[in-house]
């Protein structure tokens, strides 16, 4: 494996004389199994590190409200054995943030009962496994709130209310570096972190080894999402990232990809709204004198970006709420004329709920696809449907029954709609199915907030096991 | 606009998507090949701000950030949800399929 400009050497030579590497296997570990290809070919160059995220607010509220996780708990397994048999092997620490999707205590539990499982199955010599929590109650937000504390609203969102928090079932606080750091000084081998910056997981070990700070949060930036910041595009496949005292260098292990200055580049506007700045706990990066070389083949360079520390700690915090039970149904319409009067129909469906339940008391979502069901408000062609479309119904409400009531009427209502001049008089829809679907609770985004702390710790406990034999 | 004075935007990015950006909103990036088509769109004024807000129908304030990111030859921007990533309604929980309208922008040539 190549890294630097003098051509081939050895894995162990190259060690002798580099900055920090680590090997990261997935931009969100469970979410989809990782690569074992290519991650063998990271082992195979003796990283430093072997460190990946786990979480993301991505896929909506309901794991967050319902303390659950977005991916099955097989392919959390099938990962984390990947990266525990590697790490153990090389004798190098391993590290995840942001544990099963969320961050919440009830994963980082399951993360560390699965290493603990693994490590006894594959006789893995004991080793100290840290973890941390994030997890805050709606109790501790609320003593801050009353102490007089504001609790300010990112991405436009008002400040928070004691209405809003109320409606919040769970809480995750979002870790920097520090915990990472506490627990590799405690002398932690692997460690499972709550809720975290995905950034922090690798920028804690860079800065617990003197790497100027800039560098190492970029170092993570650039990480955190694995082979998306390489091409040509390929998720799941394995990256090994150096970073030194000048710059961070990255490089794809799948030997198809490559880590190039454009598709480096163009990773730094991955899902952010802005490509020049990144915001943690403690301060944040100022990308906009960056700079990007083509330093091999398979490796870009970096240097240039800039540290800024916050004036003030704040903490970013995540939560969501459960706002009723909910039922699915789906009608389908080919007849031009009902497409035409389409909101019609939706409105004699409408309607008939308010009959039967009021104008109250639960809540009614008709999607129509075909038409603006993907843009909703922001489709410019709303007005030329499709010549056929398919309207799904959401019914919410406080109980399943209720729920299924408030979608059945307003699926099947449709069928009964009343248009003046409609020719097919024996049911103005198509089902694919004549009954409607129990779904996930529905819950809603409640907190996208900041809140100042003195310490960055103070949210975060750290604890220290063992797991091996 | 006669087909000679325009292209499509579709021939001059390599890549145009969206994706979330944290919950409460979604951006845009629109990649390109080489700086000449870069700073023929960038110059152009087919993916300015005012012209984001026409083929979107939305005011100004939705948007967040309009950014042309040199370093990776692309324009970005990033609106305001109109409500959170997965609340009751929101038909793309990802972002990912918001990008649909900027395949139809034809790019002036003069």
């Amino acid at each position: 494996m190549t890294i630097d400009q003098e051509g081939p050497r050895t894995a162990s030579q190259q060690r002798l004389n580099r900055g920090l590497r680590i090997l990261c296997p997935n931009g969100h570990l469970g979410f989809a199994p990782t690569k074992l290809g290519s991650f063998r070919l990271g082992l195979a160059a003796e990283p430093d590190m072997v460190a990946c995220d786990s979480g993301s607010c991505d896929c909506g509220p309901v794991p967050l409200g319902s303390d659950g996780s977005a991916s099955p708990l097989a392919w959390q397994r099938h990962d984390i054995e990947a990266m525990l048999v590697g790490a153990r092997q090389l004798n190098v620490p391993m590290m995840i943030g942001s544990a099963g999707d969320t961050g919440t205590n009830s994963r980082v539990d399951r993360y560390v009962g699965i290493v603990k499982e693994l490590a006894r199955e594959h006789g893995i010599p004991r080793f100290k496994l840290g973890y941390f929590y994030s997890e805050l109650t709606k109790d501790a937000v609320r003593k801050r709130m009353e102490a007089g504390e504001t609790v300010s609203g990112l991405d436009g969102r008002p400040d928070l209310t004691r209405a809003e928090l109320e409606a919040t079932d769970r809480i995750v606080a979002v870790a920097g570096v520090h915990p990472f750091i506490k627990l590799l000084d405690m002398g932690a081998d692997v460690i499972i972190g709550g809720r975290s910056s995905d950034c922090a997981i690798f920028a804690a070990p860079a800065i617990r080894r003197g790497y100027p700070e800039a560098l190492a949060y970029f170092y993570g930036k650039v990480m955190e999402c694995a082979s998306f910041c390489a091409e040509p595009y390929g998720g799941k496949e394995s990256i090994i990232g150096e970073i030194t005292k000048e710059d961070v260098k990255v490089t794809a292990m799948l030997p198809e990809q490559r880590c190039t200055v454009a598709s480096v580049a163009a990773h730094s506007m991955y899902e952010r709204s802005n490509p020049y700045y990144e915001y943690f706990l403690g301060g944040h990066i100022d990308m906009s004198q960056c700079v990007y070389e083509q330093w091999d083949e398979r490796t870009a360079r970096v240097t240039g970006p800039r540290f800024v520390p916050a004036k003030e700690l704040r903490v970013k915090l995540e939560g969501a709420g459960k706002v009723g039970e909910r039922y699915v149904g789906m009608a389908a319409v080919r007849d031009p004329y009902t497409i035409s009067r389409i909101d019609e129909v939706i409105a004699w469906a409408k309607a008939a709920v308010r009959e039967r339940f009021g104008e109250s008391g639960y809540q009614l979502s008709y999607t129509v696809y075909g038409r603006d069901g993907i843009l909703g408000d922001l489709e410019p062609l709303r007005d030329r449907p499709g010549h056929e479309l398919c309207i799904v119904v959401q019914g919410v409400a406080p109980t399943k029954e209720i729920a299924e009531e408030v979608c059945m009427i307003g699926t099947r209502q449709m069928f009964y709609a009343r248009l003046p001049n409609v020719k097919g008089t024996a049911g103005g829809v198509a089902f694919l199915l004549d009954e409607v679907m129990p779904a996930s609770p529905a819950y809603r985004w409640t907190l996208n907030h900041t809140m100042r702390v003195n310490d960055p710790m103070e949210l975060f406990p750290v604890h220290v096991t063992e797991a091996g034999i | 606009m006669g087909a000679a004075h325009s292209k499509p935007l579709t021939a001059l990015a390599k890549t145009i998507r969206s994706k979330n950006a944290g919950v409460d909103k979604i951006t845009f990036d629109v990649i390109f090949p080489d700086r000449a088509s870069y700073d023929l769109v960038r110059k152009s004024g087919a993916l300015s701000r005012a012209a984001v807000c026409r083929l979107y129908g939305i005011p100004d304030s939705r948007i967040s950030d309009h950014v042309e990111f040199e370093p990776g030859l692309a324009i970005k921007f990033t609106i305001y949800r109109k409500v959170p990533s997965g609340s009751l309604g929101d038909p793309d929980i990802f972002g990912s399929q918001q990008y649909g309208p900027l395949l139809s922008i034809d790019v002036p040539l003069d």
